[in-house]
């Protein structure tokens, strides 16, 4: 296989063979950005982690209604935007630009929606008083760690959805190729698979006592 | 592109792609489920929520980003140095403790 796709120099992948990766340059610099992306959020959600275990008076305020309800259907929203952005890569690869770009659409639509929930929360907890320096509950890192974390996720999806629609353009107009519309999924499923982090350590384990 | 990357396209690839986000619902509901009934301790549930998380995480890199169908060059050129340097980020945690516990109680 690996000699099928080298063609005709037989040097293998490990002797720096012509495509020793066997992926676009464009695709390689999107897994290189997710992965310096990976160590930010690692070390934002690690240090809201040290903060947390380190202080003894660490509020607790989301309770079954409305917060964690609102963080599920966010969740759901994510999971399945993902599901839509990968049948539009698909649907690309097949050549069906114009199924690829309703996915794309859709894929949008959950994002989109997943921020206006997202903004909603915000709203709510900065009328009970929560700031990024002080809340009504205790220690201040509280708000510090939950805006600047969910915050720095909240303008991922943003810019993720900026970025889906400009390809999804580009792409009806064959401007962009069906590569493009993968290496955008890559950058959708990494936003993603961090809220598959965020929602545990912030959500779950901040629930009030019943 | 080899027949798998092909057959991921096509009728076969959708049904694994739906398999795949009812999973990542199912062990969300698990987590949710885990969580509200307070089963385990803290600690405890930090640590299964981790674990399932991470489950998570890697059926999204496998199926939904492909690494399942990259060349095994690529995949071990980029996974294990990002796994590296995350476990290093835990190398002050321990004090996290320790300073929890120096405070007067």
């Amino acid at each position: 296989m690996a000699e099928a796709r080298v063609g005709q120099l037989s040097a293998t992948e490990w002797d720096g063979a012509a495509s020793p990766y066997a992926v676009s340059h464009k695709k390689l610099g999107m897994w290189l950005f997710i992965l310096s992306d990976t160590l930010t959020f690692s070390a934002l959600l690690i240090a809201y982690s040290y903060l947390r275990i380190a202080s003894d008076n660490w509020p607790t305020p989301f309770h079954l209604w409305p917060s964690l309800v609102m963080a599920i259907v966010m969740t759901v929203l994510l999971l399945s935007s993902s599901l839509t952005m990968v049948m539009g890569v698909a649907a690309s690869k097949r050549g069906d630009t114009k199924r690829a770009v309703r996915y794309i659409l859709l894929t949008m639509l959950g994002g989109t929606g997943f921020i206006i929930l997202h903004l909603n929360e915000w709203r709510g907890l900065i009328n009970e008083g929560v700031r990024l320096w002080h809340n009504p509950w205790g220690t201040a890192l509280f708000g510090s760690t939950f805006f600047t974390l969910t915050g720095l996720h909240m303008a991922h999806v943003a810019s993720g959805v900026v970025y889906l629609g400009a390809v999804a353009a580009g792409f009806a107009r064959g401007r962009f190729t069906d590569d493009d519309v993968e290496i955008s999924g890559l950058y959708w499923h990494f936003v993603d698979l961090v809220w598959m982090f965020i929602f545990p350590l912030v959500y779950l384990l901040s629930l009030g006592a019943r | 592109m080899s027949t798998e990357i092909a057959n991921m396209h096509g009728e076969a690839g959708s049904r694994l792609y739906v398999w795949v986000w009812i999973y990542l619902l199912a062990l969300t509901a698990l987590e949710v489920g885990l969580a509200y009934v307070h089963v385990f301790s803290t600690t405890a549930m930090l640590v299964v929520l981790m674990v399932l998380s991470i489950v998570k995480a890697g059926l999204i890199v496998a199926y939904f980003m492909h690494m399942r169908s990259e060349k095994m060059t690529f995949v071990l050129s980029l996974m294990p140095s990002v796994v590296l340097v995350v476990s290093l980020l835990f190398a002050f945690f321990p004090d996290s403790f320790r300073l929890f516990e120096l405070r007067v109680q």
